[in-house]
């Protein structure tokens, strides 16, 4: 079967590509057209503030408002790049270990002014 | 009378709004009902000379919004169809003379007295193309088997949900139909353009007609004839069965098939 498929590949026509990326785009948006106003406020300002101790991303910050039965899940994720907590520019990498517990108080990576 | 307002809308511009209303209108005037077709894109004014009524026009939309002039001295009536009326809209006032209260008196009024209200909605998400949709019982998404066309529908099918005033009174949803203009079969066939079935399963909307691209849609327009006067037309007889789905009756899809292939280029394989 696999010998068939590389004899003969699916025709990957290009109404099959505007089909794929038409849904992929189409549910993004709509994704976020059906969000509460605040949610990009809240995406951004989150964004700051991580932002402040990490380098990080608009693209590496996603905020959703799910739903499942009677409770709303206010639901963040954030992407950390894959090589480990990058700090930013005026902080120091602390200890240097790849993964970073965020302690209470001040981010251990921060350097004292 | 409780006349229906239908409004034909895009977001992408080009994609045959303004034909489809002139052709649907027509449509709705030949089955015996009393019609108007509305033009609410306010400073490029076109379905007059789509409808070719271009040197018939005296008073506009906002003339009557705005008292200047009676419902009665704006509205022209078709001389090919006595249910048929075409009410024009500026050319040269801006496009937020469109007040939405002045807008929603002429609307009672022209309810009182058509059965069909049919507005065409200008292209974009502005001012124009929102108030053309605010009022509506009833719209018809124009979409054409193309990527921006078919994005853009979805978004406008978005604000008809949520913008509306049917959405802002909790009142029952607009009806929402799925008219897809410019279908080539053959491109469909060679794997060149969405299938009727790609559309249908991305916007998840009824769909209420599909009107093949057809040469006798410029000759339409180049002679200000709505297209659905023409017997021969594919794309009028098209029209035609989009009307009558929409008053309720079944009809099979036509027109989905390339035009049968000659004899020898059968035999032959592919041209």
């Amino acid at each position: 079967m696999r010998l068939l498929n590389l004899l003969f590949p699916e025709r990957r026509t290009s109404a099959v590509i505007a089909r794929e990326r038409l849904k992929i785009v189409l549910a993004h948006e709509r994704a976020s057209r059906e969000a509460p106003d605040f949610l990009p406020v809240l995406q951004k300002e989150l964004l700051d503030v991580i932002g402040r101790y990490v380098e990080i991303r608009s693209d590496m910050i996603r905020v959703n408002l799910g739903r499942s039965g009677d409770t709303s899940l206010l639901e963040i994720n954030v992407e950390i790049d894959g090589a480990g907590v990058k700090p930013t520019k005026n902080g120091a990498a602390g200890d240097g270990r790849a993964t970073t517990r965020i302690e209470p108080g001040a981010a251990p990576w921060v350097r004292p002014s | 009378m409780a006349g229906k307002v239908i409004v034909l809308t895009s977001g992408k511009g080009g994609v045959g709004k303004t034909t489809s209303a002139a052709a649907f209108a027509a449509g709705l005037a030949l089955r015996g009902h009393r019609t108007v077709v509305i033009d609410f894109d306010v400073g490029l004014r076109n379905l007059d000379l789509i409808m070719g009524c271009e040197r018939r026009v005296v008073f506009d939309f906002i003339n009557v919004i705005n008292g200047d002039a009676k419902l009665n001295q704006a509205l022209i009536k078709d001389k090919r169809n006595d249910n048929l009326f075409i009410f024009p809209t500026s050319q040269t006032r801006d496009k937020d003379a469109l007040k939405r209260d002045g807008v929603e008196r002429v609307l009672e009024e022209l309810k009182d007295s058509f059965d069909y209200i049919v507005c065409d909605s200008p292209a974009g998400i502005e001012h124009g193309a929102l108030t053309a949709m605010y009022f509506a019982d009833s719209a018809i998404i124009v979409t054409n088997p193309e990527v921006s066309s078919v994005r853009d529908s979805d978004r406008i099918i978005g604000l008809l949900a949520s913008k509306s005033r049917r959405a802002e009174f909790n009142l029952e949803p607009v009806g929402v139909h799925l008219l897809l203009a410019r279908y080539s079969p053959e491109r469909v066939r060679k794997g060149e353009m969405l299938t009727i079935e790609d559309v249908k399963e991305i916007l998840s909307i009824p769909l209420l007609g599909v009107v093949p691209e057809s040469e006798s849609v410029l000759r339409a327009s180049n002679t200000g004839t709505p297209v659905v006067f023409d017997e021969e037309s594919p794309a009028g007889r098209a029209y035609h069965d989009a009307v009558a789905r929409f008053l309720g009756e079944q009809r099979e899809m036509r027109f989905l098939q390339p035009e049968r292939r000659s004899f020898f280029r059968a035999l032959f394989g592919r041209a």
